[in-house]
Parts: structure tokens; sequence; C-alpha cells
């Protein structure tokens, strides 16, 4: 099944005179892991929105073209709706925690889907557990730190169980060993929802490319409101490096691409040993 | 001359159990570079508060130039010590993008010929000259950053706290961000970089304190802290790319910049070639 398909979606806020998506034709199906990455403001967060139907229904503007959402409507079909089948981690955390514990904030979705109490306690508990916040359970929200706050934004979503997992900057608060255990967590989640039968999606819109890198199926870059590069993770990259598109090449890709055809390198370097290696690998088999 | 004295600053939240900050000491000096590091929840944006006269110590002091924060208004301090928060939504308030930076300038009583010649001159920097008439709230993630430092640059306060400033950046900005963090530290003024991003940290700050759970567990040259494995692991952070690079190759004094670097490389093994 078709997770996503846009066709020739424009989207231009009211009020502003700039097109924020111009002619978007994009189509992910079920059980891809795709990352969404372009320069800051060039409509990827707008882009999201409309995968969620917040656009048009929560933010005014102009919407044309077609945007289906696993075969919705996202014109005319309901965010409610929507918010069954997919599920969205805001970049800022305060946008979605509301609630007086953080608990009650993962209760809230699958209480709202009227579940029977014990199966919201599953969900909550699952939820905690997997992205580490069992010990917060009681905590206000507001008393948490940036980082915690967004851990509480992205339960109170895996709680839904949705099929697309979208997820706009979710490491950004986040310190190194916390954002590369989230992303772990958040691949396997999907692996293990993959296993029991299900096809979950995942779309990640971020400016950090690295942790995300292995996990990925494709990479769609977004520049002024149009794709403009769209395919394989490392084709992509390489080709942005090449065109000058400034998105966040992972330092060791930033060398590779460099040097590459003038050391011989058939694949990149994992680890920077591995890049000496390779390069000085390089040099003796040549000499 | 030191312009931020911590002494065995102790905080606490009201109605928190435990304290945030414990037995924190260290001193700031005049055109020092400093990133706070250390995991989430450490008490890292607790800790710029009360520099910054946010939050005063609940034990302990802060001095501002020998002044104790108790004794001073939020305003007097941020004249000094401008804070951008890591969230730029609690910042703006203005309509438009040049009234936000017009804000702390009228109230630090520039003159006005003088306030907009400033507003051209920071918008230029930032890259947010388009933007000038627009709503703050209506920028993306990125540009909402760029103009919360840009909002509190423009006064040029002597010290400069930065919480998490390359949030939402993409390559461009982060060089943008990069360049201008290391002119104010040029100039001799402080900046106080809070950041997880530690190959960012590792191009402007010369020092690193290291926070973990409320308490400082290192406090001396980033490249050195950096290095120390067991110390990165406790602290939740990751060894900038450039100290592998450098651990790894035996070299020095590496900086990042991917062009430099990669013929850096490609000649040091050119050299093992012939």
């Amino acid at each position: 099944m078709t997770a996503v398909k846009l066709r020739k979606l424009c989207f231009r806020y009211a009020g502003s005179e700039k097109q924020a998506l111009t002619n978007i034709d994009l189509t992910i199906e079920e059980g891809e892991s795709v990352l969404i990455t372009g320069p800051s403001g060039c409509g990827k967060s707008t882009l999201a929105r409309v995968l969620m139907g917040l656009i048009p229904h929560s933010y005014p503007g102009e919407l044309e073209g077609e945007a289906y959402v696993f075969d919705m409507d996202v014109k005319n079909t309901p965010v409610s709706r929507i918010a069954t089948r997919c599920g969205i981690v805001f970049q800022n955390p305060d946008n979605q925690l509301f609630t007086f514990s953080v608990e009650d904030d993962v209760a809230f979705g699958p209480e709202n889907l009227a579940l029977p109490p014990d199966e919201i306690g599953r969900r909550v508990d699952e939820a905690l557990r997997l992205v580490g916040i069992e010990h917060l359970r009681h905590s206000s929200p507001n008393n948490l730190s940036g980082g915690e706050q967004q851990k509480a934004a992205i339960a109170s979503i895996l709680s839904m169980k949705p099929s697309l997992l979208i997820f706009d900057e979710p490491t950004s608060m986040l310190d190194p060993s916390s954002s590369a255990s989230l992303i772990e967590r958040i691949f396997e989640l999907k692996r293990s929802l993959d296993e029991a039968g299900g096809k979950t999606t995942v779309i990640i819109v971020e400016h950090r490319i690295d942790l995300l890198l292995k996990h990925l199926s494709r990479i769609i870059v977004i520049s002024e409101g149009r794709v403009v590069l769209d395919g394989e993770p490392l084709r992509v990259l390489e080709e942005s490096f090449r065109r000058g598109i400034p998105i966040n090449i992972p330092p060791m890709l930033q060398i590779y691409f460099r040097v590459k055809d003038r050391c011989g390198l058939e694949k990149p370097p994992t680890t920077v040993r591995e890049l000496i290696c390779m390069l000085g690998g390089s040099v003796s088999r040549d000499g | 001359m030191v312009k931020i004295a911590v002494e065995n600053l102790y905080f606490r939240y009201p109605e928190a159990a435990g304290f945030a900050l414990r037995n924190v000491s260290f001193r700031i000096e005049e055109g020092e570079s400093v990133a706070i590091l250390g995991e989430n929840g450490a008490g890292k944006t607790t800790l710029a508060k009360n520099l910054n006269g946010l939050l005063k110590p609940t034990e302990g002091s802060v001095k501002i130039d020998g002044v104790d924060t108790r004794s001073l208004s939020v305003a007097k301090i941020a004249r000094k010590i401008g804070f951008v928060n890591h969230n730029p939504e609690h910042q703006f308030f203005a309509e438009k993008v040049e009234d936000e930076i017009r804000f702390g300038l009228r109230n630090f009583g520039f003159p006005e010929e003088t306030i907009d010649k400033i507003i051209q001159e920071v918008l230029s920097v930032f890259g947010l000259e388009e933007y000038r008439g627009k709503n703050p709230f209506q920028l993306s993630g990125g540009e909402k950053k760029r103009l919360a430092i840009a909002s509190i640059m423009a006064w040029r306060p002597e010290a400069l706290i930065v919480d998490e400033p390359t949030i939402g950046m993409d390559y461009a900005q982060k060089m943008n961000i990069r360049r201008v963090l290391r002119r104010i530290v040029s100039e001799g003024r402080c900046v106080i970089v809070i950041t997880h991003d530690v190959d960012f940290a590792a191009t402007i700050c010369e020092r690193a304190i290291i926070l973990s759970r409320g308490e400082v567990i290192g406090d001396g040259r980033l490249r050195e802290l950096l290095s120390d494995d067991e110390l990165v692991e406790k602290a939740s952070l990751r060894k900038p790319f450039i100290i592998e690079l450098e651990e790894e190759t035996g070299l020095t004094g590496l900086e990042e910049d991917f062009d430099i670097l990669s013929s850096i490389l490609m000649e040091v093994f050119q050299k093992c070639r012939s």
C-alpha cells in the first residue's frame, strides 16, 4: 500500500507572498524509512504538516494539488481521523505536551481512541519504556529539561501505535548518546512492528544525518519548496555535495566525497580509523 | 579580568526535591570561549540562567564584574550578559523581525539613528534582510534561531550565552553562526555556548565545562577533556570528529574545514607513498 502520495502539491501560508511548497510530486510506499532534509526554511516542516492534515486544517493558506495519506485525502479528512494512522512528533515539544504529568500526556491519545483502560495502561508503559523515561512517569512536563520533554513528546505519539511515524527534528534537543539511542530505538521499534506483520513507515525531517544514515532507504532533499533530489541515501548525499546544497553531510562523508576519486576509494568508511586505513591502503596498494 | 565568578553555587527550583546544581565553582575571564556540555537534564540551562541573573543562587554566589547577581536587576545584567534561549519563541513578541531587534536597543537607550544602522547590520550578518517585515513566528526553525541571536547581539553585550545555537541549522548557517561567534571572541568578548553539538563546540570553544547531574565533572581545555574516553562516556557526549581524526593520524591543530582537511590527509598519504 502507498503511505503517502502527493501530486503537484503547492502551498502558500496565508499572509505570505512566497510559495512554501511548489509542485511536489512524491510517493512513499509503506515500510520505507525516509529522511527529508534540506536547507533551513526549505519547507521540510511544512511538508510534514501536510502529511498530518494540519495543513490545510489548522494552518490557513492556499493548498493546491493532491495529497493522500493511506488513501485518505488530507483536504477533506479530519485530522482526528488521520491521527489514527499517522503520528507526528513536533520540533518543539512545548507544542505537544499540555497535561500535568508525563503519564497523562502519553495516555491522552489512546484515551481519545476510547481504548479499554488496561490497553491504555499497556501502551503507556510500552511507550515510556521505548524512549527510556519510565522514571519521569509522574513528573510534570513543565519541570523537565528540553531533552526530557522531547522524549515525552515522542512517547505520547508512540502510544497511538501509528503506521506512519513522522519525526520533525526528533534529536534536536538531545545529548549525543540520547540521540544515538533514540534513533536506534525508533528503528528497533519499526523492526519489531514489521516482524509482527506490520509495515511501519518512518519519515524523519532532520538536519542531522550521521546517526540516521545506516537506517534509511531513501533521502529526499527539498530546497526552496521543491524536491531537488530523491533516491538512494549515499548517492543523494554525494549529489548534494557536488551541487553545494548546504545540508549537514556527515564529516566522514565530507572527506570521502572529496578524496574518493583521487584515492580510488570504492565505499565510504564507517569510522575514522577505517577512513585512515582506506587512505593508507590505497597508498600501499598503489605504491 | 574575571567576567563571571561562580562560587559554591547550589540551585534548587521551588518545590523541587533535590538541587539542580550542586557546589559549582568556576571563573570565566574576559574574552574566553567556553562550551558548557553534559547530558540531558545535567543542569546546563539552569546554570546559564544563573549566570545571567534570570535565576539567583539558592546558596553560594554568582558575580558579574565582581558584583553579586542578587544585587543587580535582570535588565542591568542583560546589558552585559546576553542570553539566547534555546527556544527562540520564548524570546519573541514583536510583530516584525526588525522590531524584535529594535526592542532591546530602545530599552537600552540607543539613539534612534544608531538603531536603524544596527538593525541593518545585524539583519545582513544573519542573512535576515528579506524577512525584515515578516512576523517572527512565521519564520522557519533555523531562521527563528538566527533572529534570536541577532536580536541579542544587536546591543553588543560583553558576554554572550547561547543555548543550543545549532538546532535546526543547515550547514551553511552553522558556518555562519560559527563565524559570528568567533568574531565576538576575537573582539575580546566572552562566548558561552551550551550545546550537544560537540563538533560545533570544538570549532569555537577553547574551554569546556562539563556537567553531570548538577555537578561539574570536568573543566579545562575542550580538546583535552573530549579526548578522555571515560569522561566523554560519563557525560553522554561523543568525541568530536576532529579530535578522532587527530588521534588516528597523530596530526595536531586540525580545524574543521573539509577542503583543508582533505588536502592535508591526501598530502600525508602522498608522503607515505614517496
